[in-house]
């Protein structure tokens, strides 16, 4: 079936990705101008939500394998990138000169080291554990979350309890803007909708509806876990890594379990299964969270009441597993007349 | 020449011995029948034979090679493909997606294929996508490719697992009930499909089924267990009439053992 109608276009793709990474820095400077630093901080922490979530649901919403440790692999991230920015920079600086492009090099290449040893991990837990099924896993990942933190509380080359911050007084760089945060957003959120609108994306939601069947059709589904679990904690891995470089230092305190448990609030809110819904529920976290600080003791409260509302409202989450209608969500690349 | 080969196949479950040396021989090409009446092993056989089940004792040969203690996804490589009798479909999946599911021999790129939209990527969709096609149109489900397949009719969802089945591109197919909850119509109609599978698909199939109409019409060789053990085996006309098959469908006269009699 080689067909023309199937030659990627690259050029165009060239030119849309160029415009949509312009579109983000126009934006970023709309942002910059408009907007006070504590609703910066909000739009930076929704866009990292986004990419939490939006991995995340790639594993518990399309594959249905619930993780519940998540704010491990984000913490793996997050101290792998500071660890890797800080003892990176000198170097890159004396490569390239000090400025805005070397900043922007070790940034870029930190996140990526936190990405490969969240993903590293993620492939040493999910090996063994993946074969266990529900309660069982979430269990096992429940517990991987605690044992990152405690060994982060006790590794004194990395500060302890008292967090990392780099080796200056002035703390970790904050290389993390609205730019970064937005090209990452779209970087992952394009990675999971490409794996997921594909025979592999097709196989690991065959995996949640039925496991047994899924089997018997030859699906590798040992493989296929381990691999959205690893993409999944990749993803976990750069949220954490932009997390890290949004403040002069990270605690151990930062990625406790109520850190996974907002990240699962995320997805369920916005519809286990559904890219767009992560994000939405992404970003709806962030912002009523936020916005309910100055009621203080009252918002959790007050946040808990709202999940309830919304999940006797809507228990399938505000999208469901519907997608979107927008063009970049179409169900993939079927172009009219393949059939 | 023999497709699948079952040798003293024994399979327990704490104290229930489920299958006691249970023995047969598919021929290729051919449509053999499994009965018996219910709890007698059947599907038992199926879990044994596609690897649900680890066999107890015995063997399973299939062209060439032993499948006892391989896993399902394997022995679906293999070539041997089946469906369930409680349905298993992906239900939140469309129709066309549940039978493309199956087609990993059709798709050469792989994962990062996917991720840059590469024209191999292309071209496995397309060829995907063609091939659920040419299946559901064998199964006449092809107006319903779009349908979510957790919303089709029952019988409908029947022949979806079978042309989910075919995907795999099977030299075998293990039907488990495919009958089951369909109307004297598309009863005929399944029996028609299952001859052209073998006929033009050239597929060997094994056919558990309670309705006896379409047992006798299609299968060219009947198998019948019960209680875990084979009673009898023969053409349909033979079954028909057999005494111990007429006993273990209907009871017996007397409370006496049944005449130790073997299997042909």
């Amino acid at each position: 079936m080689e067909t023309a109608a199937n030659k990627p276009r690259w050029a165009l793709r060239a030119l849309v990705g160029a415009g949509a990474v312009a579109l983000i820095f126009a934006a970023g400077l709309g942002v910059q101008a408009g907007f006070v630093e504590y609703v910066q901080r909000i739009i930076l922490l929704a866009g990292i939500n986004v990419i939490l979530a939006v991995g995340l649901n790639l594993i518990n919403g399309t594959t249905g394998q619930f993780s519940i440790g998540h704010a491990g692999f984000m913490a793996v991230g997050a101290y792998a990138a500071a660890f890797t920015g800080v003892h990176l920079a000198p170097h890159v600086a004396a490569a390239l000169g000090a400025g805005g492009v070397a900043d922007a090099v070790t940034f870029n290449l930190a996140l990526l080291v936190g990405a490969l040893l969240a993903g590293a991990t993620g492939v040493l837990v999910g090996l063994p554990s993946l074969r266990l099924k529900g309660d069982y896993l979430a269990i096992v990942t429940l517990g991987f979350g605690e044992i990152i933190r405690i060994l982060l509380n006790n590794a004194q080359f990395l500060g302890a309890a008292t967090g990392y911050s780099g080796d200056s007084a002035a703390g970790l760089p904050t290389y993390t803007s609205f730019f970064w945060v937005y090209f990452w957003v779209l970087v992952v959120v394009g990675l999971v909708r490409n794996v997921t609108f594909s025979q592999t994306g097709r196989s690991l939601i065959a995996i949640r509806e039925d496991e047994i069947a899924a089997e018997a059709m030859a699906t590798p589904t040992t493989r296929l876990k381990v691999l959205a679990f690893t993409l999944s904690a990749a993803t976990a891995g750069i949220a954490g890594g932009l997390f890290a470089h949004m403040q002069s230092g990270i605690r151990p305190e930062d990625f406790k379990f109520d850190k996974s448990i907002d990240m699962i609030v995320m997805i369920i809110v916005g519809g286990l299964g559904s890219i767009s819904g992560a994000a939405i529920g992404g970003i709806f976290v962030a912002v009523t969270l936020e916005l309910m600080r100055d009621l203080q003791q009252y918002r959790l409260v007050l946040y808990a009441l709202l999940l309830i509302v919304i999940m006797l409202v809507r228990p399938e989450g505000l999208l469901g597993s519907r997608e979107l209608g927008l063009a970049f969500f179409r169900r993939a690349q079927k172009k009219p007349g393949a059939t | 020449m023999t497709l699948l080969a079952l040798d003293r196949v024994d399979k327990v479950f704490g104290g229930l011995r489920a299958l006691r040396a249970v023995s047969f021989e598919v021929a290729p090409k051919s449509i053999f029948g499994l009965i018996g009446p219910n709890g007698a092993g059947k599907t038992t056989l199926f879990n044994v034979i596609t690897g649900v089940y680890r066999p107890d004792g015995g063997h399973v040969r299939f062209d060439g090679s032993e499948l006892g203690g391989l896993a399902p996804a394997r022995i679906a490589e293999l070539g041997v493909a089946r469906t369930f009798q409680n349905i298993r479909l992906f239900r939140a999946m469309t129709v066309e997606e549940n039978v493309m599911v199956a087609g990993h021999k059709l798709q050469r790129s792989g994962v990062l294929s996917a991720i840059f939209r590469t024209t191999s990527h292309a071209n496995d969709e397309s060829a995907l996508t063609k091939r659920a096609r040419e299946l559901l149109a064998v199964l006449g489900l092809n107006e319903h490719a779009e349908d979510v397949a957790g919303s089709l009719p029952y019988g409908s969802q029947r022949r979806l697992e079978i042309a989910r089945a075919l995907m795999l591109g099977p030299k075998l197919l293990l039907l488990d009930e495919p009958a089951a909850g369909m109307n004297s119509a598309e009863a005929r109609e399944l029996e028609r499909q299952i001859r052209f599978l073998r006929d033009e698909l050239g597929v060997t199939i094994v056919l558990v089924e309670h309705n006896m109409s379409v047992v006798m019409s299609v299968c060219e060789r009947i198998h019948v267990v019960d209680h875990g053990e084979t009673i009898a085996e023969g053409t349909p006309a033979e079954i028909k009439v057999h005494p111990r098959v007429l006993a273990a469908y209907l009871g017996q006269e007397t409370t006496a053992d049944p005449p130790g009699e073997d299997a042909p």
